[in-house]
């Protein structure tokens, strides 16, 4: 394996809310009173099942509890063996999946608090991710304006899989509030389920589900791209996270191709997707989805022809690899420095 | 594609011109509205002219996602006597078939009677369909050959169409499209891999399909670019599907074509199943061997549209690792994203798989001498 460098930051780590009983400190009295009148379960989202084999790491699983909750477990597990300089939190609680715009509004700002008080304020590495009620952008929008007062939410995050694709004009207030803000906006896999996962309907199985994930990054990467919300914020960011990262050039080959032979349809597009990727698409490192050959892994990354577009995450508490080996073979100095230090500096700005 | 930016940097040789091809992805088209009612049931004419077809989707034509050209076809491709493209077979002859020295050319009829809502005539179409491809087609040109079309949502009686016309060397696969109400994997298509394994006839999916679901997991996207790119998405969801419902462990005799998605998805989709199969395969004890086994031993790639790297020698390691031996070229004539045969392989390719891309492979896994 490349050898991991000090100061670090991950770009990737989900520090799990306990139960809906944990946000309550952090909700009005009115939706205080409708999470316990209305007997509102846990906000668990079939994406990932508890004891799920992917869901925790089997040396990273807790005796208690859900994996992810305890911020000493993170330290132990990640913070402190990597050496990180940062690591980033995306929460993955159900929220998208409420449909009440209000209810879905009440509870991201909760967690969002939640998140500061219970994470970010007990250790100085962490970095939040200001998860928003993407049912009404107008509130999505006033979310993002309130976290961002506070330089320790250096993104905002959104499901790869929601109600509509991502580059629908209808959400870019959204990208010009991140924009405006310097905040990259990260997708994450998962699904609000309001739509079937994957393209061709429901499949059988939570494999599936999951393999699936890449499938709906490529589909919303070709709807950013088109529907040209690069060309209208060329500073915007987002980043991929647990997308997988493999697929990346031969899914470009095929866009840039139809985008040469039909870009009559979207003229707005005033740059090649290979341009507008290397440019404003960065992806976390894990899950890589490659063989373990180097000769491989190097062929992948030269077929990329940037060494800017991945960023070191371990996907922390997901199982994607043992040990350390959070680097695949093959990686040089330089491209281990790159992905660990330097990309994810280059695209959080507020990282500095 | 016949809207070039850039030309081609080397000529093409007068070898690789001349060398016999097979062509595995050829749409021929009707050149009037009832060019099929002689094989049709008056039952289902009058349906026809009463109700038209009733489909998942509100419109199973263009418009929703206007083409980029009429009939999404090469604005060269109009037969000099009338109709669209495609539907003339002296003018294929003249304008494909003839100058690429196409030795075997498979037909994919689209827009016949999969994916409709009414199952029985569905299957009555998908009949009459078949019936016309051997009457306008594969009997007056030797060199054409005929692919099953099967009502792809009543497995029963899809089986039941395979078994009628299995034996009949004017047909050579089954023909399935990508998008249907259900991934592919799932049982109610079961009864089509089991007659297709039966009949000795490999089953290919085409990129389409009027499943109704939306071509995005997150619901419908604006544009025809989207459609056309989403294909390739489409049918990394169904492959996975056949993989993780085990089809390929059931029939392991079957085999599967994937046609007009691309193919350089398809390490990076092996790899990712591989990897989560090592945690997850307790859900799936179906799935005994790594998913990258099945795919390597039981699926096949038509080449159009062919990735287009900047570099072209990148895609050579995405053959690689597919495997030569796994590609079959096609041009999708008449449609307007046509890959000219001697323009796709650059230089550097060595002779041997060269004549497997081209030739071999298909002649070998279609059965033609």
């Amino acid at each position: 394996m490349a050898s991991l460098i000090a100061g670090g930051v991950d770009c990737d780590v989900h520090p799990a809310v306990p139960h809906l009983t944990s946000l309550l400190p952090y909700l009005n009295d009115y939706w205080r009173d409708q999470v316990t009148t209305r007997g509102m379960v846990d906000l668990v989202s079939q994406s990932y099942p508890k004891n799920s084999p992917i869901m925790v790491r089997p040396d990273w699983r807790p005796e208690t509890g859900k994996p992810g909750e305890s911020l000493a477990d993170m330290q132990r597990h990640v913070l402190e063996p990597f050496q990180l300089s940062c690591a980033i939190c995306n929460p993955l609680y159900g929220v998208q999946m409420v449909f009440s715009e209000d209810m879905q509004a009440a509870f991201c700002r909760a967690l969002n608090d939640w998140l500061v008080k219970e994470w970010l304020d007990r250790d100085s590495r962490l970095r939040g991710s200001i998860v928003i009620p993407t049912q009404s952008v107008e509130k999505a929008v006033a979310e993002i304006e309130r976290c961002a007062a506070d330089r320790r939410f250096v993104q905002v995050l959104m499901l790869v899989m929601g109600d509509t694709p991502l580059g629908k004009r209808a959400l870019w207030p959204i990208y010009e509030a991140a924009e405006r803000l310097d905040l990259p906006v990260g997708i994450h896999a998962g699904s609000a389920y309001h739509n079937p996962p994957t393209a061709v309907g429901w499949g059988s199985y939570h494999i599936e589900d999951y393999v699936g994930q890449a499938q709906a990054f490529q589909t919303q990467l070709t709807s950013l791209i088109v529907e040209g919300v690069f060309a209208k914020y060329p500073r915007l960011k987002m980043v991929m996270l647990e997308s997988g990262v493999s697929w990346i050039s031969p899914y470009l080959w095929r866009l840039h191709k139809f985008w040469r032979g039909v870009r009559m349809e979207t003229p707005w597009v005033d740059r090649a997707p290979l341009e507008i990727v290397r440019s404003n698409i960065r992806f976390s490192l894990q899950p890589f989805d490659a063989p373990p050959e180097p000769e491989t892994l190097i062929r992948l990354f030269e077929h990329m022809q940037s060494d800017e577009l991945v960023l070191f995450s371990t996907d922390y508490p997901h199982w994607q690899f043992d040990g350390q080996d959070a680097l695949p073979e093959g990686l040089t100095p330089d491209l281990v420095r790159k992905i660990m230090i330097d990309n994810p500096h280059a695209t959080y700005p507020r990282l500095t | 594609m016949n809207i070039q930016f850039r030309e081609s940097q080397e000529a093409a040789s007068p070898l690789t011109v001349k060398t016999a091809i097979a062509d595995c992805d050829i749409h021929p088209a009707r050149a009037t509205r009832t060019e099929l009612y002689p094989y049709l049931a008056k039952r289902w004419q009058h349906h026809l002219e009463v109700y038209g077809v009733h489909a998942y989707q509100g419109m199973m034509e263009g418009p929703p996602y206007p083409k980029a050209q009429p009939n999404a076809s090469r604005r060269d491709a109009w037969p000099p006597e009338g109709g669209p493209q495609g539907s003339s077979l002296s003018f294929m002859q003249q304008q494909l078939l003839d100058p690429n020295n196409v030795q075997l050319g498979v037909l994919n009829p689209l827009n016949t009677g999969q994916g409709i809502r009414n199952h029985e005539l569905s299957a009555a179409l998908c009949s009459a369909i078949n019936d016309w491809q051997i009457d306008k087609w594969t009997s007056k040109d030797k060199r054409l050959k005929a692919s099953i079309v099967v009502g792809n949502e009543d497995g029963l009686s899809a089986a039941a169409e395979i078994r009628e016309r299995a034996g009949d060397r004017n047909f050579v696969q089954v023909l399935l499209l990508s998008r249907n109400v259900e991934p592919l994997g799932q049982r109610r298509y079961w009864p089509i891999y089991q007659a297709a394994e039966e009949a000795g006839l490999p089953v290919g999916v085409h990129a389409f399909g009027f499943g109704g679901n939306p071509i995005t997991p997150s619901g419908w996207p604006s544009y025809y670019i989207e459609e056309m790119v989403g294909h390739s998405q489409c049918q990394q969801s169904a492959l996975a599907s056949l993989v993780l419902e085990g089809v390929f462990e059931r029939f392991p005799k079957l085999k599967m074509v994937m046609i007009e998605a691309g193919f350089g998805w398809a390490p990076s989709l092996a790899w990712r199943l591989d990897k989560v199969w090592q945690r997850l395969r307790s859900e799936v004890p179906h799935v005994r061997r790594p998913p990258s086994e099945y795919i390597r031993e039981q699926v096949w790639w038509t080449t159009q549209p062919m990735e287009d790297p900047e570099r072209r020698e990148d895609l050579f390691d995405v053959i690689k690792w597919i495997g030569w031996d796994r590609l079959l070229f096609a041009t999708d004539y008449p449609h307007w994203d046509y890959d000219e045969p001697s323009r796709v392989l650059p230089a550097g390719v060595s002779e041997a798989n060269r004549e497997a891309f081209y030739l071999g492979n298909a002649k070998k896994l279609y059965g033609i001498d």
